[in-house]
């Protein structure tokens, strides 16, 4: 073939560099949670309430006199940045009890067009209410956990116990570190980082399972081998498979990242970090991690019948 | 995995064809659609709000208000028939309770007979509900406690939020929207979406007023003639019948005294009945004070028409028969049981029951949505161009295969889409692009196998019969956990994030279609036919 990512036969001794993933991983989640406490997420209005103007204006949008006339309008902080393209800009006020997105759009309208110099339309407004936002952040954080849930249930019933909390644990880590980028990055933290998230958690899964359900291949195939040459040799057949689809993805998800619009830039960067982490972590960590509990082959060798994925007519 | 029986060859091409005509309507303009044979599918997926511009609103029902009216009502009511006993007694509204204080607390026996009593008599305003949703708390000595049941209230909430619905369907109707959706969202609340409205002005204004609905006395000193002419006496005005003909034109005009006989405010409830004739029939229920206008009234005014006008048009105009005295009327007329319930909703409808508070706001102004909906487009092609090559590159003949099935599986994509009536959104698209390159997957794990098993020194057919049926239990629980992630996403998600979740679960199952069944009927096909001794691979 042309282009072969992953030579035949490679022989990359994974398991033996655990210790090393380990400690990398431990100090990502731990910074992660420290950046999470101490700069925190930069909640966009879903999350926070508030107002968000998005508008463009004629030529390059002076930041500068923009922040002192909307500084000016008695919303408030105002935050002004702008968004994708330099005459683009993004406008957020906090919620305000008194008045309503009409009227709040009109003032910042009526002000712009008095005393700003160019010409501001606006493209998107959006208004979130803070009961509204409490609730999208309680039913993000409930679909996340629910997400994680469902698929230890899953993996468990399919596989074994131990194959469930490795992949729990690989998207645990994954999920910290996700947010952890977001706190580093400081991009806005909405709803549909939250579908990230899960989408994130669904690849990372997707990566996980195939290299489980080969590992429980060769644990009845090699019934001798030693647990971490059998991890490592299921890792290398499986390498192809992982680089190739990562690849794929990414490529799909680059073009979205550069021609997709600013409105899923957060999206899209979310997803190319969760590939890199979703991959990382079923290499590094949900595999090695099943050295953590005791395999007890002997009885996953007289339950094999039971426990073939195939059905009967494939075998 | 080798086999394929001809009804299964059938069944896969069927599926695929299928999956692509029904996303044919998506690549045609309106008067092509309507041109299409009646047998072909003609639905179309619907733009999420971000991609073709409007807005999204978010209303909360505040039915507090609606709440401590009826116990005032209730209150009012009872204090009433009290009095007429000589019963001294203080009441007050606390909380959801009505609290009487007797006077003299050895009035309470008869007070007690009385408050139940006139439970009775009122009935409840809400048609479904008896007297058993009033609890009357015995208290101790002067202190009796009146109070709705919680299953009463809540049954008032949700019949506010219903009435809303109607209330706001039928304003925004009248505006000459485009396909609005109406829709109730959780117990309290209601989503708008209103696609291509910019000027939202209009909407916030129809969300906040409270129609005009009143009970008005005809004028029949007025002709026909006269009415036709616009020629009226003083403190009479002319309104149109809300029935229109063909043309538009209203059906009557009546000339409608000015002064108000009953304010549509003490109107409490209208439902659907039969009269004594067994004829349909409206049954209208008014709070006490109406009560005692619409009986002074009628009293006065035996056999003569009255109207009732909804935002300056004529709903109906019964004639009084008798004089009604019990708070209660039926407005009969030859109306046929869909005449007699649509008055009955526009009745109810007439005013909001309760102030709606707007508690999510979004608008999309339209060339923000093409800007996407462009955007969208470019992406996709490029990533999906990125991926195919990038697949020919590494499988050869067997990426092409592939990439057949890529491009058939983004085809059932848009057709399942369709075929659903669902709604396309930014991360909807998103969630499109993102199959593509997970579709792949599928088709990786088996190339990738049938390699493996090829260097393990089986012969080409063996190798892809072991390279499908060992990959499949693989991609069946790779894909069954992301289908999950998409469940939850769909339950759990809002707005466009839905739309995401929609996409991506209709690709997990395109994908595995597309990969394990059609790209292996291809491949198995070519194979036997060809039976090469070595696969470029």
């Amino acid at each position: 073939m042309l282009l072969k990512l992953v030579p035949e036969d490679t022989n990359i001794p994974f398991v033996n560099a655990r210790k090393m993933a380990y400690v990398l991983s431990t100090l990502m989640i731990i910074a992660s949670i420290g950046l999470y406490f101490t700069k925190g997420l930069n909640f966009g209005i879903d999350f926070k309430g508030g107002f968000l103007i998005e508008a463009h204006t004629e030529q390059a949008a002076d930041l500068a006199e923009l922040r002192s006339i909307t500084g000016n309008l008695g919303l408030g902080e105002v935050s002004l940045q702008t968004f994708g393209e330099d005459n683009q800009i993004l406008i957020r006020i906090e919620f305000q009890e008194e008045q309503s997105l009409v009227e709040v759009v009109d003032l910042v309208q009526k002000t712009l067009d008095t005393e700003y110099s160019d010409t501001v339309s606006f493209q998107r407004t959006e208004a979130v209410g803070p009961k509204v936002s409490g609730e999208l952040i309680e039913s993000g954080v409930l679909s996340v956990l629910l997400a994680v849930g469902a698929v230890l249930f899953y993996i468990w019933i399919r596989f074994e116990w131990q194959f469930g909390l490795g992949a729990v644990i690989a998207l645990v880590h994954d999920v910290i570190l996700t947010i952890g980028m977001f706190s580093l990055t400081q991009l806005e933290f909405n709803l549909s980082i939250i579908a990230a998230i899960l989408t994130i958690v669904g690849y990372s899964l997707n990566d996980t399972v195939v290299v489980y359900d080969r590992t429980r291949e060769n644990l009845r195939k090699y019934r001798k081998k030693e647990m971490p040459d059998l991890i490592n040799l299921t890792l290398n057949e499986t390498l192809a498979r992982t680089v190739m689809t990562s690849v794929t993805t990414l490529l799909a998800l680059m073009a979205l990242f550069y021609f997709g619009g600013e409105v899923i830039h957060g999206f899209t960067a979310a997803m190319i970090w969760g590939i890199f982490v979703g991959t990382y972590s079923s290499i590094f960590i949900a595999s090695p991690a099943l050295l953590w509990f005791e395999m007890r082959r002997e009885d996953s060798d007289q339950s094999v019948e039971g426990q073939e994925v195939l059905p009967p007519q494939y075998r | 995995m080798l086999e394929f029986p001809r009804w299964k060859v059938i069944l896969i091409v069927l599926t695929a064809f299928l999956g692509v005509l029904l996303a044919v309507p998506n690549f045609l303009t309106d008067e092509q659609i309507e041109n299409l044979p009646y047998f072909m599918p003609k639905s179309q997926i619907t733009l999420g709000l971000d991609l073709q511009g409007g807005a999204h609103f978010l209303l909360e029902v505040d039915a507090s208000g609606v709440i401590s009216n009826m116990l005032l009502d209730k209150g009012q009511t009872i204090r009433d028939d009290l009095r007429d006993e000589n019963i001294l007694h203080r009441y007050r509204v606390v909380g959801e309770n009505v609290v009487f204080t007797l006077t003299n607390p050895q009035d309470r026996e008869t007070a007690l007979r009385i408050i139940r009593l006139s439970i009775v008599k009122v009935g409840v305003s809400l048609s479904s509900i008896g007297t058993d949703d009033i609890t009357i708390e015995d208290g101790s000595g002067a202190i009796i406690n009146v109070a709705y049941t919680e299953e009463a209230i809540l049954e008032k909430k949700i019949q506010s939020v219903q009435q809303s619905i109607e209330v706001l369907r039928r304003r925004i109707d009248g505006t000459g929207t485009k396909e609005p959706t109406i829709q109730q969202n959780g117990p309290e609340r209601i989503l708008i979406q209103l696609p291509g409205i910019e000027d939202t002005e209009t909407f916030k204004r129809i969300f906040e007023e409270t129609a005009q609905m009143n009970f008005h006395l005809t004028n029949l000193a007025v002709s026909q003639e006269d009415i036709f002419r616009g020629r009226t006496p003083p403190r009479t005005t002319i309104y149109p019948s809300v029935e229109k003909d063909e043309a538009g034109n209203p059906l009557q005009q009546y000339a409608i005294r000015d002064e108000v006989m009953v304010s549509g405010e003490d109107l409490t409830n209208a439902s659907f009945s039969m009269d004594q004739n067994n004829q349909p029939a409206v049954n209208i229920t008014f709070n006490a004070k109406g009560g005692k206008q619409f009986a002074d009234a009628t009293r006065t005014n035996i056999g003569k028409p009255f109207a009732i006008i909804l935002d300056g048009e004529v709903i109906s105009a019964p004639r009084i028969n008798t004089a009604i005295l019990g708070g209660s009327a039926i407005i009969t007329g030859s109306f046929t049981v869909e005449e007699a319930n649509n008055l009955a909703m526009l009745l109810r409808a007439g005013a909001l029951p309760a102030p709606l508070d707007m508690v999510e706001e979004r608008t999309v102004g339209p060339d923000l949505g093409a800007d996407s909906v462009e955007a969208g487009k470019i992406a996709s092609i490029l990533g999906l161009a990125a991926v195919m090559v990038f697949i020919v590159l590494c499988y050869g003949f067997f990426g092409i295969v592939a990439n057949v099935g890529l491009t058939i599986n983004i085809f059932m994509i848009f057709g399942i889409l369709s075929m659903f009536g669902a709604t396309l959104t930014l991360p909807g698209i998103a969630g499109i692009v993102l199959t593509v390159g997970m579709a792949v997957d599928a088709n990786v794990l088996i190339f990738e196998r049938i390699r493996e098993e090829m260097r393990h020194g089986k012969n080409v057919l063996a190798a892809i019969d072991a390279g499908y049926s060992r990959a499949f239990g693989t991609i069946i629980d790779a894909n069954v956990t992301t289908l999950i992630a998409a469940l939850i996403l769909f339950q759990f998600g809002s707005g466009p994030v839905k739309g995401f979740a929609v996409t991506l679960a209709a690709g997990i199952f395109t994908s595995v279609f597309t990969a394990v069944s059609l790209s292996r009927l291809f491949i198995v096909t070519w194979a036997r036919k060809r039976r090469p001794a070595k696969l470029t691979l």
